[in-house]
């Protein structure tokens, strides 16, 4: 096994961990910390997928991930109230069924801004998708319907058939399946035809067309699963907060999302998890001492770029290997 | 004679003020090794960045196979059968020798939208792969990272690509250029025997191999073809000894 593998067995072994220790030492707030570091590294998978394979910086991601919530969110409330929503639909409290209409509607959501700003690269290209996610983001703020700038509460947690969503270490579970599923997708993903195309076109996508592939596509398809794994992160976020409001759609979270990969290692299958974790640990331990923590996130951020750029599982496991 | 698989006609193309393509009409025949020589600066690239569709042409027709290739996109005119070597080598940097190679097969066998198969584990890729490798000579070199390959063997490795698709006309954009005597002489000898696959359009500046391969050789200046016709009669063109050949013929 490669020392990439087993530092990424490690990784995904002391998330699962931490949850239960705390559970044993009476400790419940770390247990929605670790439901935190997994929903995050979830949504950075997504992204890695354009970010990491495609080379497609995403400043964007946030209104997927938004996007995702606002399904969880508007769902559910529909189930509460009875009232049909869009075309007469009846709302859910279901986390299957909101998983996949947040897919879908991410989808949509990122072909239609995919379509557009990959007719851009480099910094059009990140001004363009960050273009796209702050329309999303002032749309919410001025639609009264679901809260507007005030959001919108998720009153009983969705459910999952056969475990009780309310308790803590089963939400964990829940999202930390997830979140290997998305790992084991984007694995699947990375070694495949696609992933080789996909990959390509990062490096040089003169090549890539110069042997008869169109980079336009595989950019776009990209793009689209992308989006499409990072809404269903949102759609836990919303959950595990209870309450979905414009912030998840702010360029903040897209911001966050960009750091957390490249803290992990930008490209790297478990890269968003180590970022992840690392974030989410600066966050409460720093954030306990300082108001300033993200002062002192931005010097290791600059500290990771100049000195570590494969991020933490580069400096631990080195460069990448392509098979 | 049989119908030419790739014909230039009355090509155009300026930058600004400069000519770099000039009314511009070139043949290429089944079979044939047809030579694009001239002097730095007089088109040469510039006519192959149009054949394969990374540069627009001002006016004119690109025929390939009776097809009219000259408004398709880049990758439509290789899946059509183009294909070509870059002057300054262009690969993917960081993936090995063999998984450059790959790609091309896997381009060549149609779809790249296949999500779980990992490829390492597709012997139809694999193998194929290899097989281009070691036609090229470059089969030792098949796990080293295409960045760190030496020069010549990033030439070799564009050949390699090249004969991973399934391709109507070759376009070589100076293969030999930095390979040494000893790699132009077995590049030279490979090259003659991979006519019999596809006709190949040769940029080249090393008139030995030129000479040596050739069936027609068209010398460009300016963004003009000022002649055309075999080896003999290029040599003793005096318009193109003037121009390019100077001693060398
Ligand atoms: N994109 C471009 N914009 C402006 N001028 C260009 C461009 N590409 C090429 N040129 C100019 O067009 C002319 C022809 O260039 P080209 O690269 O085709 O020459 P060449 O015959 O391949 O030369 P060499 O033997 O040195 O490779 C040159 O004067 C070059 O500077
Ligand atoms: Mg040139």
């Amino acid at each position: 096994m490669s020392r990439e593998n087993i530092l990424n067995l490690v990784l995904a072994l002391a998330l699962l961990a931490v949850p239960y220790i705390a559970q044993a030492a009476g400790q419940p707030f770390t247990i929605t910390l670790a439901t935190r570091i997994a929903i995050l590294a979830l949504a950075a998978t997504g992204l890695n997928i354009a970010l990491g394979l495609g080379g497609l910086v995403s400043f964007g991601h946030a209104a997927f991930f938004g996007v995702g919530g606002y399904v969880a969110g508007i769902l559910s409330s529909h189930a509460f109230s009875g009232d049909p929503m869009l075309f007469g639909l009846p709302g859910s409290k279901q986390m299957l069924v909101v998983w996949l209409v947040a897919m879908g509607t991410a989808g949509l959501l990122g072909l239609a801004i995919g379509v557009i700003s990959l007719r851009t690269s480099g910094v059009y290209f990140i001004m363009i998708t960050l273009a796209f996610a702050q329309m999303v983001y002032y749309f919410a703020m001025s639609w009264p319907a679901y809260g507007g700038e005030d959001g919108l509460s998720i009153v009983v947690r969705n459910q999952f058939p056969g475990v009780n969503t309310m308790r803590p270490m089963n939400f964990f579970m829940i999202c930390y399946g997830v979140l290997l599923v998305g790992i084991v997708l984007s694995a699947l993903i990375r070694s495949s035809r696609f992933g080789a195309a996909l990959q390509a076109v990062r490096q040089n996508d003169v090549r890539v067309a110069a042997v008869g592939i169109s980079p336009m596509p595989i950019r776009l398809t990209a793009f689209v699963l992308s989006a499409m794994l990072t809404a269903v992160a949102g759609a836990l976020y919303a959950d595990l907060n209870r309450f979905v409001s414009p912030s998840m759609l702010s360029w903040h979270m897209s911001g966050e999302l960009i750091v957390l990969i490249i803290l992990g290692g930008t490209g790297r299958l478990m890269g968003p998890v180590a970022g992840a974790a690392l974030y989410v640990i600066f966050e409460h331990l720093l954030g306990g001492l300082t108001e300033r923590w993200q002062f002192f996130l931005g010097l290791i951020l600059l500290a990771t770029v100049l000195f570590a750029r494969g991020g933490l599982i580069g400096l631990i496991a080195g460069k990448v290997r392509h098979g | 004679m049989a119908d030419p698989v790739l014909s230039i006609q009355n090509l155009h193309k300026s930058f600004g003020a400069l000519k770099a393509t000039d009314g511009v009409s070139i043949d290429l025949h089944p079979g044939e090794i047809h030579a694009l020589i001239g002097p730095n600066g007089a088109g040469k690239s510039t006519l192959i960045h149009q054949i394969c569709g990374t540069v627009k042409p001002d006016s004119g027709t690109i025929t390939l196979a009776g097809r009219e290739i000259g408004r398709l996109p880049v990758a439509e005119r290789a899946r059509l059968g183009l294909g070509r070597t870059f002057q300054i080598s262009s690969l993917a940097g960081e993936f090995s020798a063999l998984r450059n190679v790959m790609l091309a097969v896997q381009a060549g066998q149609g779809s790249s939208f296949a999500f779980f198969k990992p490829v390492m584990r597709d012997r139809s890729l694999t193998d194929a792969a290899m097989d281009r490798l070691e036609r090229v000579g470059l089969a030792a070199r098949a796990n080293v990272t295409a960045s760190e390959l030496s020069h010549g063997e990033k030439r070799q490795l564009e050949i390699a690509i090249a004969l991973a698709l399934d391709v109507k006309a070759f376009l070589l954009d100076e293969p030999m250029a930095g390979m040494g005597p000893e790699g132009s002489k077995v590049l030279t000898g490979f090259l003659d025997s991979l006519r019999q696959e596809a006709p190949i359009l040769l940029v080249e500046h090393d008139m030995d191999a030129v000479f040596a391969l050739a069936d027609r050789i068209s010398v460009l200046v300016y963004g003009r073809v000022i002649a055309t016709g075999t080896v003999n009669e290029i040599r003793n063109d005096p318009a193109v000894r003037q121009a390019y050949l100077g001693d060398h013929a």
